[in-house]
């Protein structure tokens, strides 16, 4: 049996429409047969999360994504299946959820920290760094009803995250704080991934979900739907939303619009492959199927390879004489004799525009394409010259140093 | 209390293989979490304390005026209009007013013990089972409280009559109020989740129920009297309100059974001795522990759906 965390068996939730039902005793008693009709929020979930991993669930408004967060904090019982537990768990589902805004912060954390399972003692001890991560000393002995959502925010994290969870259930709540509480939120999951704690996440923040997450879990319409990779659960979620395709144009009238894809990588050989090493060649080809109303009309194909938050890596651009104008469907090849020694995950975006650089549809491939290279810490190798001084009364830099512009920082050592 | 809602039987395998460093505890830890701890009944009540006595100078006084307020309200209804004739009424109301206010004090701030805190029911898990003990500790805090009072009064004023082996008759007339008043607690904290005007059937029966006891008035007055008379069982269906041994019983403990009223005189108590009220309570204390199981039950089966209902 493997190390779980967290294991649901075929879990679904019903709710009960509540409209028809007595909800005192005298309609109890006046009616006695209430009309009910069923909702599953969540239909079949079976899921083992690994103890130590770092999961991302993500899904549409309405997808059952709080609600199989609550039904893993125990807080909503399952209608059917079964859910297994272990260690501690602390759950951040809303915004100082249960905080008293009559209590000062001081009071709110030792009962918050108490309603989560620690004793007075404990709480003791990690105090002072709550409220030093919580950035909250001035404020600590105010009632809560005076705080800003930020520090509201800041103050339920950092009692979430001092309570020595095993397993932290984290609900939309990171998109609150500012870029610098942001950042120490996510320092912060770094440390609890390195103790080899279970973190469970909802978010919006696709981007986030890549980049932090060992395993990405789609919801949709209380389902499972994907369960992997977490950057093919981001493109499986942006296909679900529609935003993978996001200027795909169907001409209604004539139905000659157009249509792109599937995109494809392949090695040498010609087979279908997403893992390349640097160096290695690499073919990419996107089909397209162009309605006779944009025949001659696209001028350029234009294919980015794009990393964590689509930051753009190399462009690929075809010209009109490279592409077959007058004819319905394309197949487009992009062929890199050479892969870049870059390390990392990336995905392709490939836009048509028509003249004056229009885009006129557009098109995210839907796996990743990995390309491992041997950069030690970042994904590019730089060239670079270290040197050194003693004498610190001589001015900063004297030898050659790759340098960032004319901000670099003033050190000797520039760059890795 | 709570249902544990994780799985302990994997504990054993706790062991095996485990990077992180505090796992040996994690299901000990979980544990923790889904029990009710004293830390947490404390917590919450010291919480509730807070709030109810913040911005207010006199703090706790305020839970003394109500018990004042009636105590001056039948002292002049009994003493000066109806001329009850129960000397020292006023020990006498209280030693039975208090334990009452205990009561309906707990069961009526448990019912909405569950829906006053829905915000942390519904975002944040922890044993549900925990808020009616509240509301039950909250009210018992006021009892001792004013119990204190009460028998400073008595002290200062020379009424010393408690002062002896009667006194431990509270000890076992506490116990019988207070599984009464959990059961009913965890009764109604329920119930209202599902059923909102569980409210107005709690005030209701409340009322009926102060009325059943012998608080303003006393048993001995009532039980020469046509139906009791007629019936002998009725005095016997009578205790069978566990608040009316309850009620004899701390005026035996506290106001003594010395007492006469009228002419010829009647002994204001039903019987010297101990042995009765100690019978009455032992009566009172099987439908009160019934209603405790039928309490603890239904909360149990209802709180797992709480979350959803609120």
């Amino acid at each position: 049996m493997s190390d779980y965390a967290i294991r649901a068996t075929d879990v679904s939730k019903v709710f009960v429409n509540h409209v028809e039902r007595a909800t005192s005793f005298k309609e109890r008693v006046i009616r006695r047969r209430a009309l009910t009709h069923d909702f599953y929020a969540l239909r079949d979930i079976s899921l083992e999360i690994e103890r130590g991993s770092t999961v991302g669930l993500i899904g549409a408004n309405g997808a059952g994504k709080s609600t199989l967060l609550k039904v893993l904090a125990g807080i909503l019982r399952p209608s059917e299946g079964t859910l297994e537990t272990r260690g501690r768990i602390a759950s951040l589902l809303e915004l100082g959820a249960g905080f008293n805004g009559e209590l000062t912060g001081r009071e709110n954390v030792y009962l918050n920290a108490s309603l989560l399972g620690m004793s007075r003692r404990e709480t003791d001890r990690v105090f002072d760094s709550i409220v030093d991560f919580a950035e909250l000393e001035e404020f600590i002995d105010n009632p809560v009803k005076h705080y800003s959502s930020g520090m509201y925010v800041r103050l339920g994290f950092a009692v979430a995250v001092h309570v020595d969870p095993d397993v932290l259930l984290v609900d939309e709540v990171l998109a609150v704080g500012d870029e610098h509480f942001a950042r120490k939120c996510l320092d912060k999951i770094a440390e609890f991934q390195d103790d080899g704690r279970t973190i469970l996440f909802v978010s919006h923040g696709l981007d986030l979900v890549e980049r932090i997450c060992s395993r990405g879990v789609v919801l949709d319409h209380g389902r499972v739907v994907f369960d992997g990779d977490p950057y093919f659960a981001t493109g499986e979620l942006r296909k679900i939303l529609g935003t993978d395709v996001p200027v795909e144009i169907e001409d209604e009238e004539t139905d000659e619009g157009i249509s792109l894809g599937p995109i494809t990588f392949a090695d040498a050989s010609g087979r279908s492959e997403s893992v390349f090493h640097a160096g290695d060649p690499m073919t990419i080809r996107v089909q397209a199927i162009i309605g006779s109303k944009w025949r001659n009309a696209i001028e350029r194909v234009r294919a980015v390879v794009m990393g964590v938050g689509d930051v753009p890596i190399w462009e690929m651009i075809a010209k009109k004489p490279d592409l077959p104008s007058d004819k319905s469907d394309w197949m487009l090849t992009f062929t890199v004799p050479s892969c870049p020694p870059i390390g990392g995950r990336f995905i392709l975006g490939v836009t048509l525009m028509t003249a004056g650089d229009r885009p006129i549809a557009a098109i995210r491939s839907r796996h990743a394409l990995e390309v491992k290279a041997d950069p030690a810490g970042g994904i590019l190798r730089v060239e670079y010259h270290v040197s050194s001084e003693s004498n610190i009364s001589a001015p900063p830099i004297t030898a050659a140093a790759t340098t960032y512009g004319e901000h670099a920082p003033a050190a000797s050592r520039v760059g890795r | 209390m709570c249902s544990a809602r994780t799985d302990e039987s994997d504990s054993s395998d706790a062991g095996e293989g485990m990077d992180v460093a505090a796992t040996a505890s994690a299901d000990e830890r979980a544990r923790a979490q889904g029990r009710v701890r004293w830390e947490l009944l404390l917590g919450l009540i010291r919480k509730d304390l807070k709030i109810k006595y913040q911005g207010s100078a006199l703090g706790f006084v305020w839970s003394l005026v109500n018990p004042l307020v009636l105590l001056a309200v039948y002292t002049f209804v009994f003493q000066i209009v109806l001329r009850a004739g129960i000397p020292k009424f006023g020990f006498f109301l209280l030693s039975a007013l208090l334990p009452w206010t205990f009561l309906s004090g707990s069961v009526t701030f448990a019912t909405d013990a569950v829906v006053g805190n829905a915000g942390l029911v519904r975002k944040v898990p922890f044993p549900l089972s925990v808020l009616p003990m509240t509301a039950v500790g909250f009210n018992l805090t006021h009892f001792g409280l004013q119990m204190l009072v009460l028998l400073t009064v008595m002290l200062v004023t020379g009424f010393t009559s408690f002062l002896g082996v009667q006194i431990l008759l509270a000890i076992p007339a506490i116990a019988v109020a207070i599984i009464l008043t959990v059961g009913l607690s965890y009764l109604v904290g329920a119930l209202n989740v599902r059923y909102r005007d569980t409210k107005h059937l709690v005030e209701i029966v409340l009322m009926a129920g102060f009325w059943a006891c012998p608080i303003v008035y006393s048993v001995s007055q009532i039980s020469d009297k046509g139906p009791f008379v007629r019936w002998p069982w009725l005095v016997d269906a009578y205790y069978l309100n566990p608040m009316a041994g309850v009620s004899v019983s701390m005026q035996r403990a506290l106001y003594g059974a010395g007492h006469t009223y009228g002419s010829p005189p009647t002994p204001v108590l039903p019987d010297p001795g101990y042995l009765f009220y100690v019978e009455k309570l032992a009566l009172g204390a099987i439908p009160s522990l019934l209603i405790l199981a039928l309490g603890l039950y239904v909360y149990n089966r209802m709180s797992a759906d709480f979350a959803e209902e609120l």
